[in-house]
């Protein structure tokens, strides 16, 4: 992958170059140089784990600017089931709803309705056999990403259908284009959301050959703009239609929640997801029908970019789910939700295409680790001693970038220094030593 | 590095299921590393993961060797626990002798030994009772 663009980037100003990002990041993507952390494209897969950690919040995600919906004559605002979790006073998804018309979009469609309908093409393909199981979902982009460069062999287990946020950006747009007669550069079609994954994808779609969707706003960015709307109920509109599968999918176990198993597992944060992904690549849990893997910790409310914290989110979404489980189910089918792209290996792991070289690399990379003092206190700015070798073998490090191999040289250093200055020319040596007999 | 063979050799602690499958897990990620065609690396991961909880449920430890060439990867697993009394017995799906208690942690479902045969291209097993058992397997990388 070349020119890959990530939404995780770096405000160099705010970086001090510590090491709490290097040391979280699950694909050992970030390193510090120059007294600065570097974000490694190729094995970033969007987590944003460390926009979490960061304490100087010199990690963010790049979104668009509301100014953006200036270049479109009829706007669409879809909310991520998310967004409903964040107020403290709202009780009626609706008034939400109509908040962000009031803010200026001239349509609102509910990612939770899309994800309803997703739900129901997902069963009708697990039902079809043709999937190799256990079926892992495909909603979270950091998790297929982490699967394309850590877990080839479960590729083929990811449910090739393309995302509630896809599906919604499809709908939207067809049913605006029809109601306005307007092109599609006159639609804008943003997205409203708590990940930083999902505004990567938009640029760069995974399993998909293009996107339906023209810019992506943070949650965090609209919050404050939505806020004084939120009180005003004039001119109320019934806008919403999603249900309580739709609404839960914010939750981890929303999803799996709306399929017809009881035989599933749904973890979620990176990290419990990476031992999950061990686990099913140890052909270990060959007994699960599906599994549900989210990045971030309590699922999507968890996202980098929420306003709220996640488990008093996730209490306000069951509320809220539960407020509008009468809504009637979506009644469409959809014979075009699945994906168009295949989803690539990229071995960013791998020392060298050579096996031959690897091996010899590989060799190196174990004689310097052995020398290094395996504390993996990352001053060196690689996230351990093994990535140091590693860093070292692929010719970004050195050896005396670990403090304390450095601290060693020195002190032999200064010994050597000591040990000349005992040695004294003849003529200032004391009697009997190397005298001539 | 001699004869273009990358060598790893792991200690198994017995009898601590908290670290059993770190060894295999190891190993998995030298062979990304080394880029090892992903279902190559899927068998062997496999292999030494049965292999490694088999050490740890029933032989109180043991070591893995592993070497890795361009053509093949050879695994092998020693042991001095108490040896197999019936190879053919043992190497049948669901027959397990282990204990209820380890089966309540989830594992000894008499998986072990076939799932290894299954990924490998080659198994030999040599036990003997009372000294413990050497098993050796081969993947072809075909390269």
């Amino acid at each position: 992958m070349k020119n890959v663009i990530h939404s995780v980037t770096l405000d160099r100003d705010k970086c001090k170059g510590c090491t709490n990002c290097i040391k979280t990041c699950p694909t050992q993507a970030i390193r510090v140089q120059k007294g600065k952390a570097k974000i490694i494209k190729e094995r970033c897969i969007d987590c944003g784990e460390c926009i979490r950690v960061c304490p100087y919040h010199a990690k963010k995600a790049v979104t668009d600017p509301l100014s953006m919906m200036e270049q479109f004559q009829y706007n669409i605002a879809l909310p991520a089931p998310t967004l409903y979790g964040q107020f403290s006073q709202l009780t009626d998804i609706n008034v939400l709803l109509n908040a962000l018309v009031k803010l200026g979009f001239d349509h609102v469609f509910e990612v939770a309705y899309a994800a309803q309908i997703i739900t129901n093409e997902t069963q009708k393909l697990i039902e079809s056999g043709e999937l190799e199981t256990p079926v892992i979902n495909s909603a979270c982009p950091a998790v297929v990403k982490l699967i394309s460069v850590r877990f080839p062999n479960l590729i083929n287990n990811i449910v090739p259908i393309i995302s509630p946020m896809d599906l919604a950006a499809k709908m939207a747009r067809e049913q605006a284009r029809e109601k306005t007669g307007l092109a599609d550069d006159e639609i804008g079609v943003f997205f409203i959301t708590p990940c930083a994954a999902k505004a990567t994808c938009t640029k760069h779609p995974i399993g998909m050959s293009g996107s339906y969707i023209d810019g992506v706003f943070s949650i965090s960015d609209i919050y404050l703009k939505l806020l004084p709307y939120l009180n005003d109920k004039s001119e109320m509109k019934t806008l919403s239609k999603a249900g309580l599968r739709g609404v839960s999918w914010a939750n981890s176990g929303g999803e799996v929640g709306g399929l017809r198993t009881e035989n599933y597992i749904a973890v979620d944060g990176i990290h419990n997801v990476i031992k999950v992904l061990e686990e099913l690549e140890n052909d270990k849990l060959g007994d699960i029908d599906f599994v549900e893997a989210l990045a971030c910790t309590g699922g999507c409310v968890g996202g980098p970019l929420n306003v709220e914290n996640n488990f008093v989110a996730k209490t306000r979404i069951k509320k809220l789910a539960a407020g509008v489980k009468d809504n009637p189910p979506p009644a469409e089918e959809r014979d075009d939700v699945l994906w168009d792209a295949p989803i690539p290996y990229n071995p960013v792991m791998n020392l060298d295409p050579d096996i031959v070289v690897a091996m010899q690399k590989m060799q190196q990379m174990s004689e310097i680790y052995d020398t290094l003092p395996h504390l993996d206190c990352g001053s060196c700015g690689s996230p351990s001693c093994r990535t140091l070798a590693e860093d070292i073998v692929r010719g970004f490090a050195r050896e005396s970038d670990c403090i304390f191999k450095l601290r060693e040289k020195v002190a032999s250093l200064a010994h050597e220094m000591v040990e000349l200055e005992e040695l004294a020319p003849p003529s200032m040596q004391p009697k009997n030593e190397g005298e001539l007999q | 590095m001699a004869d273009n063979v990358f060598r790893l050799h792991y200690d198994i602690d017995g009898e601590d299921f908290s670290v059993a499958g770190e060894a295999s897990s190891k190993i998995k990620k030298t062979l990304k590393q080394l880029g090892v065609d992903p279902q190559i690396m899927r068998k062997v991961a496999v292999a030494t993961y049965e292999g490694e909880i088999n050490m740890v449920i029933h032989a109180n430890g043991g070591t893995i060797d592993v070497e890795i060439s361009p053509e093949n990867i050879v695994m092998i697993l020693k042991d001095n626990g108490p040896g197999i009394p019936d190879i053919n017995l043992a190497m049948q799906e669901g027959y397990s002798t282990a204990t209820e208690q380890v089966r309540e942690l989830g594992f000894g479902a008499g998986m072990g030994l076939p799932n290894m045969k299954k990924y490998t291209d080659e198994m030999t097993v040599d036990s003997r009772l009372g000294e413990g058992t050497t098993i050796t397997m081969i993947v072809r990388t075909n390269l």
